[in-house]
């Protein structure tokens, strides 16, 4: 039976089909619905691991036991999997062991724009590469067949326009699949000098039977063309409604490229594009080949996506026909207000950063809802760079400050009261214990602040090792924060509630000042939960309404400003009453 | 069948996703080929957020390009503008009425046009605009606005039967939520034919 399926459900229901037995990964945009997804199906193990690394090594442990493997991840997850992934390419698989690795151009999700077949290059593993859910569910059990048949382990690289489509897909029975049998093979898989010199020779015989692989995984189109593209993933989709008439070379597998295929279709056409989002990783290699007419990034940028409409302009200088306003329509689009994301009504976080930015502090930020913390009204986050990154730059930061006070014999004069640091409670188990651990190591002096709301909010709530369940709901042990941070010897281990401000306030105050590292765990709730219900809405008494209007510095969406009177929309109002808190004349209550 | 493209735009939060599941599933039922494209992720907290869902013979890419939307199904006001480039001259805005100020009109630094949807109008655009909100409410729950919306639609597509909706629905709507979501399609459905006849 045909289903409407995301290209993320596909991957899951392929993996499934192809009898998968082991998957770990962690979350993150656009890669999350594939692990949820395979967690409803029965008869396969799956979990959420604290971050990428782990997670690829549970899975490269279970292709080595002689399970078929997967791990799903997005771009920059790669990075943090990237020590185990490189050797793994080395010691190659016992079943099968699939990576999928979810790109982001156009950034809808991300902190940068990485383009995955890179990784793949240097670390000498094949690509393959969907361009709908049919494709995703079809090539993901492609992959573990290739994975063993080559003994590598196979990246599947998806973008958010393949990851986050439904398209119609036909789904099958589940494969049996026997594990494999297990056989000791230190020379395979205990990587040591001796051993990885012989493996790096298996590696460089495997890429060039691969290619062999590669130029059988093309779909030729419109042959005997003028013009010829070759592509791959999403942009074949936009080329298909672009260029009707041209010859099209779409690959299933981006790395290694098929030369020989790649040569055949160059010489068959007069000119040569190749339409891909991001590097002209594909354009480069055909360029390497000798083939100089080829043309793409000429006409393409290599930042954010690319679309049917930027190709027709790039390409053909064409313009698409727009619905539009006329001068006189007292109303333009530009008019339109931005609406960037900003965190939920009754979000915890709120009251953290309605504090913090009152405090004149250097705040080292780090990635998830919080993050929304850089943005008016708070604009109090002052650096993000990668998950877990908080903890070790406070450190570096406070370090930085002492170094040079005492070189130049003089306070800093940057007129801060400290710094601190923020980081989710998720955020935190991924990577920002080790950074805590180099704080107490070192003797430094930071706050950290561990934003524990009892799940992982920004990728669409999903459990970890603070919240007490696993990815399928069921009871686990819970990592206690409180006895972690003791455990390392931070000495001074507190628990708040943000939504009692006044109070957390001074106790930001008092851990700055203690003069060693110390850690205050912000505890409530993402109010998107289904445990969380704060009761009916509230709303200003316009009797009591001074017009004031300090109840709008909190930046809580449902609270606005209608002509002069203050408002409360009751349809966004979780009702959590943190706005009472700054109303000085009680005119915020409970409807 | 033309190949139809339908934008669905609105706030983050507001049901953008169940719409277009539904429409999608509706599309599939009809034995139509379909694409739709999602927003997941970061947008999802309260930001302008935009589902395409194509249907056809054939469909390729899945995101409607600027100038390809056949209707705009707009959740709140200030979208339904924002969105505008991505219609097709001759396309038809499907609206609710209500407006949700965005933070930076929140925090001072931007305004909220007055009058936004009036003045499409005025100048020619052809659009439903009606308070969803309210329906949706005197249905049982704020929730269904995108039912609601969905009802509307509906009456303007008459080439999908009542018997697929309804198939539709119980797809991508749990049991238990069944009635009231029926009531709110067909509370739509009786406001678009209404409204249908004085486009
Ligand atoms: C290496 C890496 N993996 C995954 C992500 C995706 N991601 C962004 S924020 C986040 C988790 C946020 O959860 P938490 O720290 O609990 O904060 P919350 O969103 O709940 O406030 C994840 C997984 C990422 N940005 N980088
Ligand atoms: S999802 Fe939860 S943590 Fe994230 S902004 Fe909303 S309330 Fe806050
Ligand atoms: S009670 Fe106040 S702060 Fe909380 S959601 Fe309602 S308006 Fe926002």
């Amino acid at each position: 039976m045909k289903k409407l399926l995301l290209g993320n459900e596909a991957i899951a229901q392929g993996a499934f089909e192809a009898g998968v037995h082991v998957v770990s990964s962690y979350p993150g945009t656009p890669s999350t619905e594939i692990t949820e997804n395979v967690a409803k199906y029965d008869g396969v193990y799956c979990e959420w691991a604290p971050n990428e690394k782990v997670a690829l090594e549970v899975a490269i442990g279970a292709s080595i036991a002689g399970a078929r493997a997967m791990c799903c991840m997005k771009h920059v997850g790669l990075n943090v999997a990237a020590d185990p992934l490189y050797t793994a390419a080395y010691t190659g698989v016992n079943g099968g062991l699939v990576i999928v690795v979810a790109d982001d151009p156009g950034m809808h999700s991300s902190q940068n724009e990485q383009d995955t077949r890179f990784h793949a290059l240097a670390a000498h593993v094949p690509v393959l590469e969907p361009s709908d859910s049919r494709e995703c569910k079809e090539l993901t059990e492609k992959a573990f067949e290739i994975s063993e048949e080559f003994d590598t382990p196979v990246i599947l690289r998806i973008t958010t326009r393949v990851a986050h489509a439904r398209s119609l897909v036909e789904t099958g029975a589940r494969k049996m699949i026997d594990k494999k049998p297990y056989k000791k093979d230190i020379m395979k898989y205990v990587m040591m000098p001796g051993m990885a010199k012989k493996r790096h020779v298996f590696v460089d015989q495997r890429m060039a039977k691969l290619e062999e692989c590669a130029n059988k995984m093309i779909h030729l189109e419109n042959a005997g063309a003028k013009l010829g593209i070759i592509t791959s993933g999403i942009s074949y989709q936009y080329v298909k409604e672009v260029f009707k008439d041209a010859a099209i070379l779409k690959l299933d597998m981006v790395h290694p490229l098929p030369a020989q295929a790649i040569r055949e279709f160059a010489s068959s056409v007069e000119s040569l594009l190749v339409v891909e989002e991001l590097e002209p990783f594909i354009e480069n290699f055909v360029r390497q080949l000798g083939i100089a007419y080829v043309e793409g990034k000429k006409y393409f940028t290599n930042q954010g996506e690319l679309s049917v409409s930027a190709i027709r302009k790039a390409y053909f200088g064409v313009d698409p026909d727009c619905a539009t306003l006329s001068g006189d329509a007292g109303v333009s689009v530009t008019d339109a207000p931005a609406r960037p994301p900003v965190m939920c009504p009754g979000c915890p976080h709120r009251g953290v950063f309605h504090v913090l930015s009152s405090m004149k502090l250097r705040v080292s930020g780090d990635i998830g809802c919080y993050t929304l913390g850089a943005m008016a009204p708070y604009q109090s986050i002052d650096a993000c760079v990668c998950m877990g990154a908080s903890v070790s730059m406070a450190h570096g930061m406070e370090k930085a400050d002492k170094q040079c006070e005492a070189q130049s014999g003089k306070p800093n004069e940057d007129g801060l009261t400290g710094t601190v640091a923020v980081i989710g409670d998720s955020t935190f188990m991924h990577s920002g214990i080790t950074g805590l651990i180099d704080i107490v190591y070192n003797k430094g002096a930071s706050t950290v602040i561990i934003l524990d709301n009892s799940i992982t909010g920004m990728t669409g709530h999903q459990q970890n090792p603070t919240t007490g369940k696993t990815i399928r709901n069921e009871d686990t042990h819970p990592v206690n924060l409180v006895k972690l941070a003791e455990a390392v010897g931070v000495r001074r281990v507190r628990v708040e509630d943000p939504f009692d401000m006044k109070k957390f306030k001074a106790a930001v105050k008092e851990e700055i000042e203690s003069g060693e590292p110390s850690v205050i765990i912000a505890q409530r709730p993402c109010a998107l939960l289904k445990s969380v219900n704060y009761g009916a809405p509230v709303v200003i008494n316009p009797d009591k309404c001074r017009k004031c209007g300090a109840c709008m510095r909190l930046g809580c969406p449902a609270i606005f400003k209608d002509g002069d009177a203050y408002k409360i929309d009751h349809s966004l109002c979780v009702g959590c009453g943190l706005c009472q808190q700054m109303c000085a004349f009680g005119a915020i209550e409970k409807a | 069948m033309e190949n139809l493209n339908i934008l669905i735009v609105g706030v983050g939060g507001q049901g953008t996703l169940l719409a277009s599941k539904f429409l999608g599933a509706a599309a599939s039922l009809m034995g139509k080929d379909v694409k739709v494209s999602e927003v997941h992720g970061m947008s999802q907290r309260g930001g302008s957020v935009v589902t395409c869902v194509k249907m056809g013979d054939q469909v390729a890419s899945p995101i409607i390009d600027l100038g390809e939307a056949d209707i705009i199904l707009s959740f709140e006001a200030v979208e339904a503008l924002r969105w505008l480039p991505y219609m097709k001259p001759t396309g038809t805005i499907i609206t609710n009425t209500q407006e949700i100020n965005p933070m930076p009109v929140i925090s001072g630094q931007a305004v909220y046009p007055e009058d936004v949807l009036g003045k499409m109008k005025k100048d020619g655009i052809s659009m439903v605009a009606f308070d969803a909100l309210s329906v949706a409410e005197s249905c049982g729950t704020v929730k269904c606005v995108n039912i609601v919306l969905l009802g509307v639609l509906a009456a303007l597509l008459p080439e999908i039967g009542e018997e697929i909706w309804k198939q539709a629905l119980e797809s991508v709507v749990p049991a238990k939520l069944l009635a009231v979501n029926e009531k709110a399609f067909q509370e739509g459905l009786a406001l678009g034919k209404k409204k249908g006849e004085t486009l």
